[in-house]
């Protein structure tokens, strides 16, 4: 019988992932050859944190191979649905599929069962696809997520990290994650206060990570040559997620270079 | 105690189900699909807030049913497994109603021929072109025949009341606001009343909002501003 295949029509699965796996396995992330750790791009510095409203994330637009520049523009942070954002560091092309593929797994589920998932599901969702993805990981290709949004129970927002078993913790206050996180996270220590209001919250967003910029060679700082700003997301329970406009964030970048040039003398 | 008889001719076995999955559908509520200037309206009379007959399949792309709730509820989620795959291993502008609509055909089809009791359900399927001239509305039959539409749409038990109501309305040079006082009025035709809001299920795809998923239902609060009575 033509049509749909028999198993869209019997299956009770609301998981894109587990249909993908069954039905077009090609299509998913893979382990392959070994070794192929030196010869993809990964480094990057993402930080989140808490803001009076809710929760921002930001993160570098850099993506290294050893020590050349492969793209100056990549973006590591994304909007995961309407109410929550997602930002990845490690190999870069397994971390933009794994983005895609949690992008569509929440927008399957939603569609299929007629509701959101909370906040918590999609975080374990996110759990469960880094244990699937351990085979990679294992191979030198490790990703690693910070997850953070609202949802109506929790409308201060939630801010989770994972490791590459697909463990999961939450963080209260702030988080950085990457190469350059060491960094960012001795800058937030000193720069954040709980009740940063959307223009505070953005100043240390972009200082933290300027700072990681600065020591890390893997993290890349604002670029006012091609006007490339770090991305810039903020997620409230009014508003859903929105990106802060790349020229607000580098008017903000040249704000900090000023500064520190004035303290450098 | 009666026999199955023999042998029974193949017109005879065909008009049989025909009929049985007419019956279905004629005894249920009905579900009207209209362009508007700016989007498409899916409105189905539905007095349930949570057994949906409008759904959304993809980002230009939905979906409206009547007859046996679990056998369309099997085809909707059928029709989203379809898009999310094709939008994930290709590009999701490589996702159409054509290609859904010939996977519904064959699929009713192929049940209506070859299982033991055919679906009794009666479909459309409605996509929003990026200009007005490229929308799309499918309407699918229990035994998988597909007509395409231009201006709008009925399906259910009093489809042919509704479509009579509704001859000559150019839908699509219409408001929002016009075409679903239209499609109300439309959808209490056949029995003369004037159905309440919280009677009605409504979506849209529109046209104008800069997300990409254009698929929108319209709640209560939304349908009561929009309604002239």
């Amino acid at each position: 019988m033509a049509g749909f295949p028999p198993a869209f029509l019997s299956s009770t699965s609301n998981s894109f992932v587990e249909l993908a796996r069954s039905s077009a396995p090609e299509a998913l992330p893979h382990p392959g050859v070994r070794d192929l750790a030196e010869q993809s791009p990964e480094g990057t510095t993402i930080i989140c944190f808490r803001t009076a409203s809710g929760i921002l994330m930001a993160g570098d637009r850099r993506a290294t191979i050893g020590n050349l520049i492969a793209s100056h523009s990549m973006e590591k942070v994304k909007a995961a649905d309407d109410y929550s954002v997602i930002g990845i560091a490690g190999t870069a092309g397994v971390a933009l599929d794994l983005i895609r593929l949690f992008q569509l797994e929440l927008e399957h589920y939603e569609k299929i069962e007629g509701a959101r998932l909370s906040l918590n599901g999609k975080a374990n969702r996110l759990a469960a696809m880094l244990r699937g993805n351990l085979g990679l990981a294992l191979q030198g290709l490790t990703v690693v997520p910070l997850f953070a949004g609202v949802d109506v129970s929790r409308p201060q927002g939630q801010i989770f990290s994972f490791d590459v078993t697909g463990g999961k913790y939450e963080e209260h206050r702030f988080h950085s994650i990457g190469s350059g996180s060491g960094f960012a996270r001795g800058a937030l220590k000193k720069l954040w206060r709980a009740d940063l209001d959307h223009e505070q919250a953005i100043g240390v967003a972009v200082e933290a990570l300027f700072d990681a910029s600065d020591d890390d060679s893997a993290t890349g700082g604002p670029d006012f040559v091609r006007q490339i700003a770090p991305t810039i997301f903020t997620v409230d329970l009014e508003n859903g997620v929105t990106e802060v406009d790349s020229a607000s964030v580098l008017d903000t970048a040249t704000e900090v270079v000023a500064r520190r040039t004035a303290t450098a003398r | 105690m009666s026999q199955a008889p023999f042998y029974v001719s193949p017109e005879q076995l065909m008009k049989d189900r025909a009929d049985f999955a007419r019956k279905g559908i004629a005894r249920g509520r009905s579900v009207v699909v209209m362009r508007f200037d700016t989007g498409i309206l899916l409105l189905a009379e539905n007095p349930s807030p949570t057994l949906h007959k409008i759904a959304e399949i993809y980002d230009r792309i939905g979906f409206a049913a009547v007859g046996k709730y679990n056998e369309f509820e099997t085809l909707r989620q059928a029709g989203v497994r379809y898009a999310d795959l094709r939008g994930y291993s290709y590009d999701r502008t490589d996702v159409t109603a054509r290609g859904l609509t010939n996977a519904y055909a064959q699929t009713l089809a192929g049940v209506f021929t070859t299982e033991s009791k055919p679906f009794e359900v009666e479909l459309v399927v409605a996509e929003l072109g990026l200009t007005p001239e490229t929308d799309q509305l499918y309407r699918l039959s229990y035994d998988g025949s597909v007509i395409d539409e231009t201006e709008h749409v009925a399906i259910g038990g009093q489809a042919d009341a509704i479509t009579a109501s509704l001859a000559g309305v150019r839908s699509s040079q219409m408001t929002l606001r016009e075409v679903f006082n239209h499609g109300v009025t439309a959808l209490g035709a056949a029995t003369q009343a004037i159905l309440a809001t919280d009677a009605l299920e409504a979506a849209v795809l529109d046209r104008t909002t800069t997300k990409q998923r254009t698929f929108r239902r319209l709640d209560d609060a939304a349908m009561s501003a929009l309604r002239e009575d």
